[in-house]
This record gives C-alpha cells, sequence and structure tokens, in this order.
C-alpha cells in the first residue's frame, strides 16, 4: 500500500481552478516565502535549502545546496532556470509550468536572492506554447505585484527575470547547451572541463542552473523550513518528488510521492497512482528514470523510489519518468524507436554519439521490420560498447556529454533480458507481433 | 532589415534585443517572431535577425538551422505533430500517424495538396498521461482516437478553433510588457554593492570566531 503522510509540497494547488492565476496564488499563501526570505540574509536562506538536502530534480540529482555553495563567493552571476524539459516520457514540469507558474516564479526569486544575482532567465522548451503564455504572464504579474524589477516588495534587493523560449532541441536540457541556446547559438554541449556553469557560464561568467521542480520546491521549503522537509523521506533523498508515469497503465499521470517510502510497486498498482496495468495484464519491464536509464525488471518492482536505491541496481531515478510496458509490448520496436531518438537528437559534435546512433537505429530498425541477421545482436552491443566501453554503468564516458553514453541503455536492458525476442524477430523475419 | 518587420512586430524586436546583456542572446525569440510574421524563417527574416543582433546572416542561418521548430521552408498554416516516441508509441503512436497520413494525405515532412496542413513524426511533446499525444502549432489538441483527430481537422479547416490555435509561427500570444527594471550601469552598481555588503558579512563571521 501506498504510503501518503507526506504533504503536498509542489502540487499543493492541484486540482484549483485557475491556480496558474496570481490572485489563487495570492489567496492561497502566494509569496508568504519570499517576504519572509527577504527578511533573513542571502546565507540563512541557503542554509534552509542545505539543510532540506535537496536533490537537483533535472536528472542528474546533485544537491541543490552544493552547487550553490560554489557560487557564493563570486561576484558576478547568472540564475539559469532549465525548463526545456525532453527526455522522452517526462513531463511533471510540463504540469508545474502550466499550473503553477507563480511558484515556480517565487522559486526562481528565492535563489535569486540566496545567491544574490540580480539577473535569472527560465529557458522554458518551445514546444509549451501554453506553459510560456503561463509563465509570461506570471512575470508580467510579478513585476506589477512588486515581486520582481526594482527593490522587491520594499526590500534592498532587486532582480528582472526574462522567459526565454527554446526552439526544439532534445540537447538544450543539457546545461551547457542550453546556455549556448541562451547565447543565440546552435545548442552545442561545451567540452569540460570546466565541469560546471559555476565556474564558466553564461557569457563566461560564474552561472547556476537548476530545474523546474528543484525551484518549485523552494517557497514551502522557506516556509515550514529545510528541516521539515528533509524529515520526508530518507537519508540523501528526502522530501517528495513528482514522478511520471506513463504507458501501459490504468491511470498514468504526474504523482508527488514521498521519496524512498514507496516503491515502484505502489506507484505502478496502487489506486492512489496508476492503478495497475492496462487491461489487467502482467508487468513486462519498465523504466525507471526516463529513456537514457537502464530498464528494470518485475523482480525489481520493490526497489524504493530513491536515488540510491535505484542507483545500487544499476540504473537511475532520472528525471523521474516511468514507462510500464506489458506482456502486449514489443521490447525490440520500444528499445528501435528509444535509439531512433538518440539519433534525430544527437547534436552531431562527436563522432562515436553522431555515427553509432545511426548505426544502431538502422539495424535495429532491420531487425524489427524483417531484415534482422543473427549476427545482429553481437553486432549492435559491439556498437554499443564503441559508444560506451565496457557497458558498465554509470557508462563510460567517450563524448563531450552524456547523450551519447544514454544510447546503450535501453539497447542493452532489452538484448540482454530479451534475447529470445531478438532471435524470434530474425527467424520470423520481423515482428511476431504485428 | 529596417523594412522587414511590420511596425508591431517591429517594436517588439526591438525591445527583445534590450532584455539580454548581450544582444546575440536575442537570437532564438527574433526568430519566433520571424515566424510569426511570415509563418516560416524567411531570408529576409534572418537577415533582420542578423542586423539586430549584431551577426551575419550564416551565423543566424546556422543556428536557425540547429532547431527543429524553426522551418526553413513554408509550412501550413497549421503544423501538426504526432508524437511516436516510447511513451506514446505503447499507446498507439504510429497507429495514429499512419491515420493522420491518410486523412491530411501527406507524409511526415510533407504539406496537404491544399498548403493547409503540414504534418511532423514528433518527439516527445512531455504530454504522455494524454498518449497518443497529438500538438496543432505546438498546442496540445489530445485527440487520441482517429474519429476525434478527424474532427479537429474538420473544426481546423472550417476556423472553429482560430481562438484556441493561431496560425503557425505564432508563439507566445502573451507578450512581456515590462521593460527591465535598471540600466546596465545600475545593475553594475548593485552588483558591487552585493560583494562589498558579502564580503563585509564574511568578515563579521570570521571576527565572531
Amino acid at each position: 500500500m501506498a504510503v501518503l503522510d507526506a504533504p503536498r509540497i509542489v502540487t499543493q494547488r492541484r486540482g484549483i481552478p485557475d491556480s496558474h492565476s496570481l490572485k489563487v496564488y495570492l489567496d492561497t499563501g502566494g509569496y508568504d516565502a519570499l517576504k519572509k526570505a527577504l527578511g533573513m540574509n542571502p546565507e540563512e536562506v541557503a542554509a534552509e535549502v542545505d539543510a532540506a538536502s535537496l536533490l537537483g530534480r533535472g536528472g542528474a540529482g546533485f544537491p541543490a545546496g552544493r552547487k550553490w555553495a560554489m557560487l557564493r563567493r563570486s561576484p558576478v552571476s547568472y540564475l539559469v532556470v532549465n525548463s526545456d524539459e525532453s527526455e522522452p516520457a517526462t513531463f511533471k514540469d510540463h504540469y508545474l509550468i502550466e499550473h503553477d507558474p507563480h511558484q515556480l516564479v517565487e522559486g526562481i526569486i528565492i535563489a535569486a536572492y540566496a545567491l544574490q544575482v540580480t539577473q535569472a532567465f527560465v529557458f522554458v522548451r518551445g514546444e509549451f506554447a501554453l506553459g510560456i503564455e503561463r509563465i509570461t504572464q506570471a512575470v508580467n504579474d510579478a513585476y506589477a505585484h512588486g515581486a520582481l524589477g526594482s527593490k522587491i516588495f520594499g526590500s534592498d534587493f532587486s532582480l528582472d527575470l526574462v522567459v526565454h523560449p527554446g526552439a526544439g532541441a532534445y540537447i538544450c536540457g543539457e546545461e551547457t547547451a542550453l546556455i549556448e541556446a541562451l547565447e543565440g547559438k546552435r545548442g552545442f554541449p561545451r567540452i569540460k572541463p570546466p565541469f560546471f556553469p559555476a565556474v564558466t557560464g553564461l557569457y563566461g561568467e560564474p552561472t547556476v542552473v537548476n530545474n523546474v521542480e528543484t525551484m518549485s520546491n523552494l517557497p514551502w521549503i522557506i516556509l515550514n523550513g529545510g528541516a521539515a522537509f528533509a524529515a520526508y523521506g530518507v537519508g540523501r533523498s528526502a522530501g517528495t518528488r513528482l514522478f511520471a508515469l506513463s504507458g501501459r497503465v490504468n491511470n498514468p499521470g504526474v504523482y508527488e510521492v514521498e521519496m524512498v517510502k514507496n516503491t515502484f510497486r505502489d506507484l505502478i498498482y496502487d489506486p492512489a497512482f496508476g492503478g495497475g496495468i492496462t487491461e489487467g495484464r502482467n508487468l513486462r519491464a519498465f523504466i525507471p528514470g526516463g529513456v537514457s536509464a537502464p530498464w528494470f525488471s518485475p523482480e525489481q518492482l520493490d526497489t524504493p523510489l530513491g536515488q540510491d536505491e535505484v542507483g545500487a541496481l544499476g540504473s537511475m531515478l532520472g528525471s523521474g519518468s516511468v514507462v510500464v510496458m506489458d506482456d502486449t509490448t514489443c521490447v525490440v520496436r520500444a528499445a528501435w524507436r528509444i535509439t531512433k531518438f538518440f539519433s534525430r537528437e544527437s547534436c552531431g559534435q562527436c563522432t562515436p554519439c553522431r555515427e553509432g546512433s545511426g548505426w544502431i537505429e538502422r539495424v535495429m530498425y532491420r531487425l524489427e521490420h524483417g531484415g534482422g541477421r543473427p549476427e545482429d545482436l553481437d553486432l549492435v552491443l559491439d556498437l554499443c560498447d564503441n559508444i560506451s566501453p565496457g557497458l558498465s554503468w554509470p557508462p563510460a564516458q567517450t563524448t563531450i556529454c552524456v547523450l551519447g553514453p544514454s544510447i546503450p541503455s535501453s539497447v542493452k536492458s532489452a538484448i540482454t533480458a530479451f534475447r529470445g525476442e531478438f532471435e524470434a524477430h530474425v527467424a520470423h523475419g520481423g515482428c511476431p507481433y504485428v | 532589415m529596417s523594412g522587414f518587420f511590420r511596425p508591431d512586430l517591429r517594436q517588439r524586436a526591438e525591445e527583445l534585443v534590450t532584455l539580454y546583456p548581450r544582444r546575440r542572446s536575442a537570437t532564438l525569440p527574433l526568430l519566433h517572431l520571424v515566424q510569426e510574421q511570415d509563418g516560416y524563417v524567411s531570408e529576409a527574416g534572418i537577415e533582420a535577425v542578423a542586423d539586430l543582433t549584431g551577426t551575419t546572416p550564416a551565423e543566424v542561418r546556422g543556428t536557425a538551422s540547429f532547431y527543429d521548430m524553426f522551418h526553413l521552408e513554408p509550412v501550413g498554416r497549421y503544423l501538426v505533430g504526432v508524437c511516436t516516441n516510447v511513451a506514446c508509441l505503447l499507446s498507439g503512436g504510429l497507429e495514429m500517424l499512419e491515420h493522420a497520413e491518410e486523412t491530411l494525405g501527406c507524409a511526415p515532412g510533407g504539406t496537404s495538396s491544399d498548403g493547409v496542413f503540414s504534418l511532423e513524426e514528433s518527439e516527445c511533446l512531455a504530454d504522455c498521461n494524454f498518449a497518443p499525444c497529438v500538438q496543432v502549432n505546438y498546442r496540445y489538441v489530445r485527440t487520441r482516437t482517429p474519429s476525434e483527430f478527424d474532427a479537429m481537422v474538420d473544426d481546423l479547416r472550417a476556423g472553429r478553433r482560430d481562438q484556441e490555435i493561431p496560425p503557425h509561427g505564432t508563439h507566445s500570444r502573451v507578450k512581456r510588457h515590462v521593460t527591465l527594471r535598471a540600466t546596465k550601469e545600475e545593475v553594475a552598481a548593485e552588483r558591487r554593492r552585493q560583494s562589498e555588503a558579502r564580503a563585509a558579512r564574511e568578515a563579521a563571521k570570521e571576527e565572531t570566531k
């Protein structure tokens, strides 16, 4: 049974009509946290976030407090909020930006105050036309309300926030590619080191890049204290987290779940969440954290929803998206489509990723569509090994960013767990499901 | 460039440039504005953006060609995107795309013979709880069956959804109506003041130790 003791934090306005409007936001305690934060000094605000043990909700799970600590010493900096949500099957930030844009704006202002940054950008995925309209309206309203601009709520702190629209490129979710796009260039990830934009970011200046959900947690943390947030979850995985559940389940959707206290079984089967597999069928496999993550089998259903717990089993919680495959799912087709995605979205800078993704996609295509050969399975694994030698987890790095080394995850998972099904495709001369 | 943007968009273009510490940063929003005027990224639009951002047309074209949403060739008034990525694949995304091809009479990447609709096979559009996901001009239409899709197409043809779905290229209908609070010099002064205050606080902390 699912544990539902924790409060709803980032989804507290779920179900309230017009939750995106300033009026509803103010009626439900909006901007109280900002007023409280402005009465503290910036170090105290940062200390609350540190105490909350808020792990970044973008995918990498880096502690937000530690990221900020790298910045606090340098005087000139920018805050950039990554709302370029494009990891397949991830739709939690889409929910937050459309339904509670003021919570995001308030979180950004609080973060900017803690960092003493006076210019912030929120980079919103271009395909979120409604999301961009909602957050642009929220920013306009926040200026009019005195929450943005000069001398916020009469304090000495001032901040400008600019909504920057993306234009359709998965790779811009990578923080250095996002910065390039924000500088008006092609979204090419930057060569590391420096590893963090905190060293060299926007216009070469120290920059913090944080995710939408990370920012949206801040108003609650400031109002209730970092310790109150850390009291939920277990250990390093503190608080609640949004999970986007999709695929072959009865109730796909975004669910706020206390970390570690619930398992994948709860998320997929509990009536409070997924409500079980479509048509009462059997689970075949599931993706625990976005298509860059290795797949899990039904044996791993009782794994707690925690960063370290999933990491210990050789996958990742990543962007918090869980994709459910049942016994009607062709895993060859699913793995092929995921590879096709990476092949389309590879930026083309690094040879292993640019060439490798296309080669794997073509071999996977012929396996699914009837041209497969018996030696293709080992060929695909060999190509994967060329992109990320050893096929270990976390993957070995041969490229500028982690897109390339993420390609083998799904293919290797599928071939390892369902080799017989691939062989059936070869023997049958195509997909036996069609 | 002077003659490219129509007057209302020209004013917005000039405002956009001032929102960023460096002009070139306005490239993506300006290219969206070019599409709002012309429906696609036209050659004249590229030159106008280069002028406004202090770059060359080649640099602007280089940026524009990287991004899927910038169309360097004309597309229909309605750009229909059907997602076939993994979550939609499991819920009939490929079948929906095939149906869309039949209804519109064009393949992904093509335009219907009357020039009204263009079709694309999309990557994940982040609306997986309404799979298979369909967008028109980047607005979610949430048609999940072939008959819902066809009814939506009929509505678009008859102009019944004009309020909700503007023509391709019009990105955000809500405009920023506030300018930045301060000049660059004021921002720089503010930053100096803050760094001094921070240094003073740290010095005070050291002293109490």
